[in-house]
């Protein structure tokens, strides 16, 4: 039993320790838009932020996460850049299958907390971890600088 | 995917329509067979509204508007990525003046008769057919509805129905200046018989298509994690299910030891599953979640039995390729006398070219969802392959097909990978939820499989070797184009076997057999392999995704060996092409062609090649520039993308999937390559099997030739040219021809080239 807050609530989860974050937010917490894409933290497609840090949550030990604050892709938008980076996402219509987006768009948020106005480089450096076999990273850059954009 | 029913060479099939009577037995089979409720049921038969709660208007098999107004289109294509449900739903909301807005696509149940693919004969979603097929069938079927809305209202407002507009949802007479929305009158209409024929909108008229303003249906879904993938599926009391496979294809289960895997907590059971000939068979674990079953599966000790299994690598698979090569295959196309005109030739090419296995590594692994009850199973599954899929599952579980029930949820990608004509992980999911029953088992059974799983699962695209001798006369010109293609059939062996011609897989030789340039003397032959057991398909643009990397790089190598311009070159030889042409020259007038290439710094050599080809109907050319380091290494900076498909139904939809074909054909090229030893894959996850990231995506440019012609596919075309474009570039940077896919490692470091 793991205590955590996710999304704002205080949550318990009866999953044992070393149940990855991952299978603990979408089996036991019904939290299923982040993904399963790899399980050795290679794609990013399970990307959360844990304290406001992206954390690739396949690899990431429920113990590990105890007591701290969980954002998933369903409370990102409660967040003023979380909003702004959904928002830009919609507005391109970066998603194709959309199964890798939960998370580029919290990878996406995380970069654009720390960095108002990131460049393609500093784009290319934070969302390399996160793969999109669409490729919609076109796309991706785009929505990025325009969510940027609505913030400024 | 590739369609079926169609060689290479033939023209897609014309789209039917689909008459009254089609559409009101479908509609009513549908809605008794499917659970659609009663309501719709008796909408549908025409029955009194008075009796259908809600008030449902449904007017046939695609389209549902509620007493709301919201309109509900029926897809019978699986959304993978491609838009097809955003495409589909502007063809029926042009023509029903929907408001966009108040649209809503949900997939539509396996059921032949009435979703088939009118270009496959089957239902399935692939070979960039989705909009093709629909493009009419879809706007009948708004057309229709809105006739009965007009109907309605004419006779409501006791109107002549000819004065009556309708727009973005709402049905309006000027005169007396009346006017409701669609669900005010969705209850008269479905008392209204259904007309047998409706005009469709001039191109002139359109609203919607062509158009940037109807965004994607499923962008807001995937963005805030509410889309449904096959993986984010729960039922009551659900197993999550993960299987321990033999590590070669053929393999056995000479026995297993599953005391730890039961030791592990949350799993519940242990069972041994049939394979189906083709498919593996194996032992799975079957656990309260995923967790769980990965544990628990991983903790399986199985002793396997290789016996009967592939062994071969792929360098052997390679060897014997090279050497089948040194014989005559069997002959796909030929005119003229290539022996004799490469006898007289100037100049002649000697090339060979090969490309390895590929993954589809779509984001998603495989997996599938499947309850078994009495007579029935239902399954859930980003479901591309309907008629095949209810076929497979009914023969392994002793039902009809009828008695197999899919739901299409969202699938996180595919490029052809759900679409197999084994059903693979399909009839996997069966069987295992086979296996479970027979144990007393009956919960409903989520198969799950790990990337790793995925990787090695096979069906991959086949490993092919293409020897080529090219004759140019003393001009230069085009004389012969001698080819022979050895991989392995997509179709041989499977229930599609019939669809090859000659002992001729068409898969395999389409974009070389079809070649559009005019060579006087052509000979292009296959040597097919029936010895090789490593499973291979389709996979985003199928046979072009090798035929074109040889294609276009011969054709390259003639030009360069000529002295001519490569754009030039190819213009010269496409006088019978004149929608090719159009094409070439407009990717080659966008990316300045002939303007030199702005010198990348100091050591840097940069370059730009170009690449035509036309494939699902669809013509496509690429000018790539690249940039190489002293060290060989380089960067793609730039791709511009000329395309003709036809009438462009949503913009946006048909550049994205052009930036996307060009990302997910460059990843194949940088860095695709899956490779056996001893019969083994050797990758596994991403460490070993790179896929393209974000740092290396080129900046990408579209441009669409106006067209007034039916609507082709943009799915899978913009694929095959990227690779070939690339190749053609760095040649021009160093002047090192690369002939072998992936690039990875293949360019010499420029130090001493001058």
């Amino acid at each position: 039993m793991a205590s955590l807050n996710i999304n704002g609530k205080d949550t318990a989860l009866d999953a044992p320790d070393e149940m990855p974050l991952l299978w603990a937010l979408r089996d036991v917490a019904n939290l299923t838009g982040t993904k399963y894409g790899c399980g050795m933290a290679l794609c990013g497609a399970c990307t959360v932020h844990a304290d406001g840090t992206p954390i690739r949550s396949c690899v990431t030990p429920l113990a590990a996460v105890a007591g701290k604050r969980i954002t998933t892709i369903e409370g990102v938008g409660g967040d003023r850049v979380g909003q702004a980076v959904q928002a830009a996402w919609r507005k391109l219509d970066v998603a194709q299958c959309g199964y890798c987006q939960s998370g580029q768009i919290m990878s996406a948020t995380a970069l654009l907390a720390q960095n108002k106005q990131p460049s393609d480089a500093d784009i290319d450096s934070a969302m390399g971890g996160n793969v999109c076999r669409c490729a919609t990273y076109v796309r991706i850059r785009a929505a990025i600088h325009e969510a940027a954009r609505a913030l400024a | 995917m590739h369609p079926i029913v169609r060689s290479h060479s033939a023209a897609i099939l014309p789209v039917r329509n689909v008459s009254r009577r089609r559409f009101m037995q479908g509609a009513g089979g549908l809605v008794l067979g499917v659970a659609l409720g009663p309501a719709a049921a008796r909408a549908a038969a025409g029955a009194s509204a008075a009796q259908a709660d809600g008030a449902a208007f449904a007017p046939n098999a695609f389209v549902r508007i509620g007493t709301d107004g919201s309109v509900t289109v029926l897809s019978k294509h699986l959304e993978m990525g491609q838009g097809a449900y955003t495409g589909l739903a502007t063809l029926v909301a042009e023509e029903l003046d929907a408001d966009w807005a108040s649209v809503r696509v949900q997939g539509a149940p396996a059921d032949t008769a009435l979703y088939k693919n009118l270009a496959l004969g089957v239902q399935g979603t692939g070979g960039s057919t989705a909009i093709a097929n629909s493009y009419e069938q879809m706007r009948r079927a708004g057309a229709t509805a809105r006739a009965m809305l007009v109907a309605a209202a004419a006779r409501q407002w006791q109107v002549d129905a000819k004065d009556i507009t309708v727009s973005a949802g709402i049905v309006r007479h000027a005169a007396t200046q009346r006017q409701a929305g669609f669900g005010e009158l969705a209850a008269a209409a479905a008392r209204l018989p259904v007309p047998d024929s409706v005009p469709l909108k001039a191109a002139a008229d359109f609203q919607l298509i062509g158009k940037e303003a109807p965004r994607r249906v499923d962008g807001r879904a995937k963005t805030d994690g509410t889309a449904m993938f096959t993986q984010d599926m729960k039922l009551p009391g659900m197993l999550v299910a993960m299987a321990a496979h033999p590590p070669r294809f053929g393999g056995k289960v000479a026995g297993f030891d599953a005391s730890k895997a039961k030791a592990v907590p949350g799993v519940r059971h242990v069972v041994q599953f049939a394979g189906t000939g083709h498919n593996f068979e194996g032992v799975a674990v079957l656990a309260d979640n995923t967790w769980a079953a990965r544990t628990g599966r991983d903790a399986l000790q199985v002793q396997w039995d290789d016996s009967q299994a592939h062994r071969k690598g792929s360098d052997d698979i390679r060897a014997q390729y090279r050497a089948a090569l040194d014989r005559p295959g069997t002959v796909a196309a030929s005119h003229g006398d290539v022996e004799a005109a490469l006898a007289q030739a100037a100049k002649v090419i000697e090339a060979e070219y090969e490309v390895p296995y590929l993954a589809h590594a779509a984001m998603e692994p495989m997996n599938c969802l499947v309850q078994l009850g009495d007579g029935r199973c239902d399954i859930w599954n980003g479901e591309q392959f309907q008629t095949v899929d209810q076929a497979a599952v009914a023969k392994v579980l002793g039902l009809a097909p009828e008695q197999v029930f899919i739901t299409q949820l969202y699938a996180g990608g595919s490029f052809g990978r759900r679409a197999n004509a084994h059903a693979d992980y399909v009839t996997e999911a069966a069987l295992i939820a086979k296996a479970a029953r027979d144990q007393g088992v009956r919960a409903p059974i989520k198969l799950v499989w790990t990337r790793e799983d995925d990787m090695r699962g096979g069906y991959y695209r086949p490993l092919n070797v293409h020897r080529a001798r090219i004759g140019l006369d003393a001009q230069g010109k085009l004389l012969a184009w001698h080819v022979r293609l050895a991989g392995q059939s997509i179709f041989l062996g499977g229930p599609f076997e019939g669809a090859m011609q000659n002992g001729i897989d068409p898969t395999s030789v389409e974009g070389q057999a079809d070649l559009r340039y005019a060579v006087p003397n052509l000979q292009v032959e296959s040597y097919t392999p029936r010895d090789i057991g490593v499973p291979v398909l389709w996979y985003r643009s199928v046979g072009h995704t090798h035929t074109a990397f040889s294609a276009e790089g011969l054709i390259d190598e003639a030009a360069a060996a000529a002295g001519q311009d490569p754009v030039a070159y190819r213009a010269a030889l496409l006088e019978q092409h004149p929608r090719h042409r159009k094409v070439l020259e407009l990717a080659a007038e966008r990316a300045g062609w002939l303007q030199p290439l702005a010198a990348g710094a100091q050591g840097q050599r940069r370059g730009r090649g170009v690449a035509l080809h036309e494939s699902f109907n669809t013509i496509v050319a690429q000018v790539a520039e690249v940039t190489v380091q002293p060290d060989g290494s380089f960067k793609v900076d730039r791709i511009v993308c000329a395309l003709d498909c036809g009438v462009v139904v949503n913009p946006d939809v048909v550049r994205a999937q052009m930036e996307g074909g060009i990302g997910f054909g460059l990843s194949t090229a940088l860095h695709g390559a899956l490779t056996l030893k001893d019969g083994q894959v050797e990758q596994s996850n991403f460490h070993d099997y790179p896929v393209m990231r974000i740092n290396e995506m080129p900046g990408v440019e579209v441009h669409t030739v106006a067209s007034a012609e039916k609507p082709t596919g943009v799915g899978e075309p913009g694929v095959p040219p990227v690779a070939p474009a690339v190749a053609n570039a760095l040649y021009a940077a160093t002047g090192q021809r690369i002939r072998a896919l992936p690039f990875a490692a293949r360019v010499k470091p420029l130090a001493g080239q001058g």
